[in-house]
């Protein structure tokens, strides 16, 4: 095949101006797929808020709700489980809360809006598996200074009765207080904000 | 260079075939006149069982598509109709369970067969790679099939696993919402698991082994003793000294092993199809539920190294990125492999001590890691994981030094085998 006639600049500008608008056209191609894997409108819907009725809850006890698929306990604490929260702080890795993993009204000792109902999402900051509320102490195969809290049975990380952990366990974070606010004295609305009402 | 359409001559129906599709020509390059080395040996087998078990996953999962639903509402359900009431469904699903084990203890024997001999080194360099790829993929068909039946440990599991990628900064937790297409395991994750192990990854894989198999053939196969046979080849017709043809040597004796590994599979799926507990965890017969963690959250025994390697990995100014990295290297080291050993020979046979010390120990670590990956978290477990994973990388990343160093024998001109 003779050469003869070619002009080679246009057959770059071609080539090129080809391969540009195929690019251009994969890409967009490719966002109609890649979108489509986010979370539907139904799942969106899904994720409302949920509302938890404390009437009978006793001291002492756990309860669990499912909101967005995880589990959120509430918890009413003890005057002595609240006093326990002291006993430890020395064994954990952030006793004070720095780290944001809770709305501010909650960035307290007790990471509660009322220290004797603790609301916490009871899924690990590890690996999200839903940790053991152990409330049994002293016991010594769980810590030395065991004064009851949260055993994850998945990798052994261990949290204090405000969802804080300890150091030298796996999970690097406290656990997580959810948005939360109180209806009136017995209800709780997880999943949005004190005030937001 | 031009294609020529039947090279061999053949004539009446073959003749048509080939004037028109390279069926003879296939045949001959690949089986009847592909020349494999004389003296492989017993770990030989575990590339053609590889194939075995491939198609039986594929043969089975055809078959349990057509009563599986892909529903969180009732995928648990459909595989206990498929485990009560479809005629021979708990054989085709324990056939498929089974053969996802058998698969990995396969695959694990086939690759170490590779650090053996030294099968990754030049000019085999992308038959290792494409072989880690396989590896790679046949992880994450495992990973997303064993979520299939919803079990409390398939959607723990998957929780965990999907997870991890909550770990990259920034983009980590809006990238795990993205995954699973929800706030939490679901039904639209279910869904996309589906997709991926019924249609996604199965294409790549039999891709990959394609590419796996052609690359071999190009640069054929190694041997027990690392020596290239292509180096003596008869004079007149080009034959290799010590090759002798794939097919009916290799056929015949692959058949023997074929025979030897279903009398064991067989076994395994017909007497105990949960293994004890190890190849179906008892959790996985209880329905997933989003609001109880099992026990002991496990992972299958193939990912049991992998695992033990997260867990032993302390997370790092707050996030647990540490551990993921250190898991997913474990796998990716290996596509360094082929660059990483600079030993004047390829087999084990004529390496010196410290290749045969560094093996050995990699290969007592690599079991240690599978055991405790499996077991509940004890200081005891975390700090043998600790050793275990440390020991894994040595293995890797020291080989270009030890390799190097040490003190090798000869290797012989010709591969060393005593007629039968």
């Amino acid at each position: 095949m003779s050469n003869q006639g070619v002009d080679p600049d246009r057959r770059r500008f071609l080539t090129l101006s080809t391969t540009v608008v195929g690019g251009v056209g994969v890409a967009a191609a490719a966002w109609p797929f890649l979108a489509s894997l986010k979370p539907s409108e139904r799942a969106k819907a899904l994720g409302a808020p949920v509302s938890v009725d404390i009437t009978h809850l006793e001291a002492g006890q756990k309860l669990t709700v499912a909101w967005r698929g995880k589990p959120v306990w509430v918890v009413k604490r003890t005057p002595e489980m609240i006093a326990s929260l002291d006993k430890v702080s020395g064994d954990l890795r952030d006793p004070g809360s720095d780290q944001k993993q809770q709305p501010d009204y909650a960035k307290n000792e007790s990471r509660a809006i009322k220290p004797e109902i603790l609301v916490m999402v009871g899924s690990c900051t590890h690996l999200g598996c839903s940790p053991t509320f152990r409330p049994d102490h002293p016991a010594p195969e769980v810590d030395a200074n065991w004064q009851g809290g949260f055993y994850c049975p998945c990798h052994g990380s261990k949290f204090d009765l405000a969802g804080r952990v300890y150091k030298g366990v796996p999970a690097p974070l406290n656990l997580v207080v959810p948005p939360h606010r109180y209806v009136d004295n017995n209800t709780i609305l997880v999943g949005e904000d004190q005030g937001a009402a | 260079m031009a294609i020529v359409p039947n090279p061999y001559k053949t004539t009446g129906f073959l003749g048509w075939i080939d004037d028109r599709f390279p069926l003879t020509k296939l045949w001959k390059d690949h089986l009847s006149e592909y020349y494999a080395p004389k003296n492989f040996n017993f770990w030989y087998y575990f590339g053609s069982l590889a194939l075995l078990v491939l198609v039986n996953q594929l043969l089975t999962g055809i078959w349990l598509v057509m009563h599986y639903k892909p529903d969180a509402a009732v995928a648990w359900d459909s595989v206990e109709y498929i485990m009560r009431d479809v005629p021979y469904g708990n054989i085709l699903r324990y056939l498929h369970s089974t053969g996802a084990s058998a698969f990995f203890v396969v695959v694990f024997l086939h690759m170490y067969r590779g650090l053996l001999y030294g099968s990754y080194r030049k000019p085999r360099e992308l038959v290792w790679l494409f072989g880690a790829l396989i590896f790679l993929v046949l992880m994450a068909e495992a990973f997303c099939g064993y979520v299939l039946p919803w079990g409390n440990m398939s959607y723990w599991g998957a929780n965990v696993i999907i997870n991890l990628f909550g770990t990259i900064p920034v983009i980590g937790p809006d990238l795990v919402v993205w995954i699973q297409g929800d706030y939490f395991p679901s039904d639209a994750t279910l869904g996309r698991l589906f997709s991926l192990h019924v249609i996604f990854l199965p294409f790549v894989l039999v891709a990959l082994v394609v590419a796996h198999l052609i690359a071999l053939h190009e640069v054929g196969s190694n041997n027990p003793d690392g020596v290239e046979i292509k180096k003596h080849k008869d004079p007149k017709t080009g034959i290799p000294l010590d090759g002798i043809a794939f097919h009916p040597y290799y056929t015949v004796k692959d058949v023997v092993g074929v025979g030897v590994f279903l009398i064991i599979f067989l076994g395994i799926v017909f007497f105990a199809p949960d293994g004890g507990g190890w190849l179906l965890e008892k959790p996985n017969f209880t329905p997933a539920n989003p609001l109880a963690t099992p026990e002991h959250i496990t992972p299958a025994w193939y990912f049991g190294s992998f695992y033990a390697m997260l867990r032993a990995t302390p997370s790092i100014a707050g996030s647990a990125l540490p551990g993921v990295i250190v898991m997913f290297g474990g796998v990716a080291v290996l596509f360094l492999v082929p660059w990483l050993d600079r030993s004047p020979v390829k087999s084990i046979r004529y390496k010196g001590k410290l290749s045969k010390i560094a093996l050995a120990l990699f290969t007592i670590a690599f079991v240690l890691l599978s055991y405790y990956g499996m077991q509940p978290p004890s200081p005891a477990g975390t700090l043998i994981s600790q050793i275990g994973t440390i020991v894994y990388f040595a293995f890797f990343f020291l080989m270009p030094f030890y390799t190097k160093l040490e003190k090798t024998k000869p290797e012989p001109e010709r591969v060393t085998h005593a007629a039968h």
